[in-house]
């Protein structure tokens, strides 16, 4: 039996989390290696479980996994400088759009179908925030699956 | 269409006819992506084309977007920074496509991995189609049945068509 079979029984919530895996490093490498790859290194560890190891952020009380820190949440922005968008197209499907956010972001179902409807519905989405690496990161990884997306500074 | 096998892998039954239009493509595409230009070795060494800038082709500026909207200097830098390995990572996954393509019969079967260089593939596919047949905004046009451009609008349907059924297989989880 191949190494991948596995892989193709996992559950919707990390398809295929090995293509996050292969960003991170990569993207440090070229950035000058001194970022550092938590998203890459912890996607390895995560499983459909992720949720018992929700820890509590403190100051807003949100619950968030350890390997969500650069994930916004769907309701607030967060107050961090930079932004990753994708944008609506006339080509991608709404079905790849979400597979490609739970796939990447590693989004559950319902948080990529609100991004995706968002998408289509207001022709773009916040679907990342975090430090201006980890945006190029992103939008490298988004223009690696054919989505329209672009990074700004948040205001 | 695509279906999951009861071992996990991902099948789809095509003619020959179907097979060789998609093969076709595929082979397009990849020459499509295929830079114009060698890398100096020092700047292959690490991932940066000093010559990378936004294409005049519809088709390459949509495949390689400028990831700055409103900073023209920025987005160039960016280009120059991931364009090339953005070009090698799309080229591999035709690569891949094309050669599990050619080596099965009637009946395609893939690995998950394999299938993933088919779904960012098709992608690719639709979007350099896409392109070419001017599809570029929700209010889009399909052409009359006796139009000549209905034949490219059809195959542009059938692409959509392999990618859900790809997408749905892969998003479904195994089959029972």
């Amino acid at each position: 039996m191949e190494d991948d079979d596995e892989e193709s029984r996992e559950s919707t919530h990390a398809v295929d989390r090995w293509a996050v895996c292969e960003r991170g490093p990569r993207t440090a490498a070229r950035f000058g290696g001194a970022r550092v790859t938590h998203k890459g290194s912890l996607s390895q560890e995560r499983t459909r479980d992720d949720d018992s190891l929700a820890i509590h952020t403190g100051d807003t009380g949100e619950v968030t996994a350890p390997a969500d820190l650069d994930r916004p949440s769907l309701e607030e922005a967060v107050d961090v400088p930079w932004i990753t968008l994708v944008w609506n197209d006339p080509v991608n499907l709404m079905s790849y759009v979400t597979y490609v956010l739970m796939s990447y972001f590693a989004y559950s179902k319902e948080e990529a179908e609100a991004l995706m409807l968002q998408v289509h519905n207001d022709g773009r989405a916040v679907v990342s925030s975090g430090s201006k690496e980890n945006m190029e990161r992103d939008v490298e990884a988004m223009h690696s699956y054919g989505l329209w997306a672009t990074m700004q500074k948040d205001q | 269409m695509f279906r999951r096998t009861v071992t996990g892998r991902f099948a789809l039954r095509l003619d020959d006819l179907e097979k060789g239009l998609l093969g076709s493509l595929i082979a397009q595409l990849a020459d499509l992506l295929a830079p114009k230009a060698e890398l100096d070795p020092m700047a292959a060494m690490v991932g940066i084309d000093p010559e990378a800038e936004r294409s005049d082709d519809p088709a390459l500026a949509r495949l390689f977007p400028d990831a700055y909207s409103d900073d023209d200097e920025a987005a160039s830098e960016f280009r120059r920074f991931t364009e090339r390995s953005l070009r090698d990572l799309k080229i591999a996954n035709a690569q891949t496509a094309l050669e599990t393509l050619t080596r099965a019969g009637q009946k395609v079967t893939l690995s998950a991995a394999e299938a993933r260089a088919w779904l960012l593939t098709l992608t690719d596919l639709r979007l350099a189609l896409a392109a070419r047949l001017e599809i570029i905004d929700d209010d889009w046009e399909r052409p009359d049945d006796d139009d000549p451009r209905a034949v490219n609008f059809g195959v542009y349907d059938w692409l959509t068509y392999l990618q859900e059924s790809l997408v749905q297989t892969l998003i479904e989880g195994p089959t029972l």
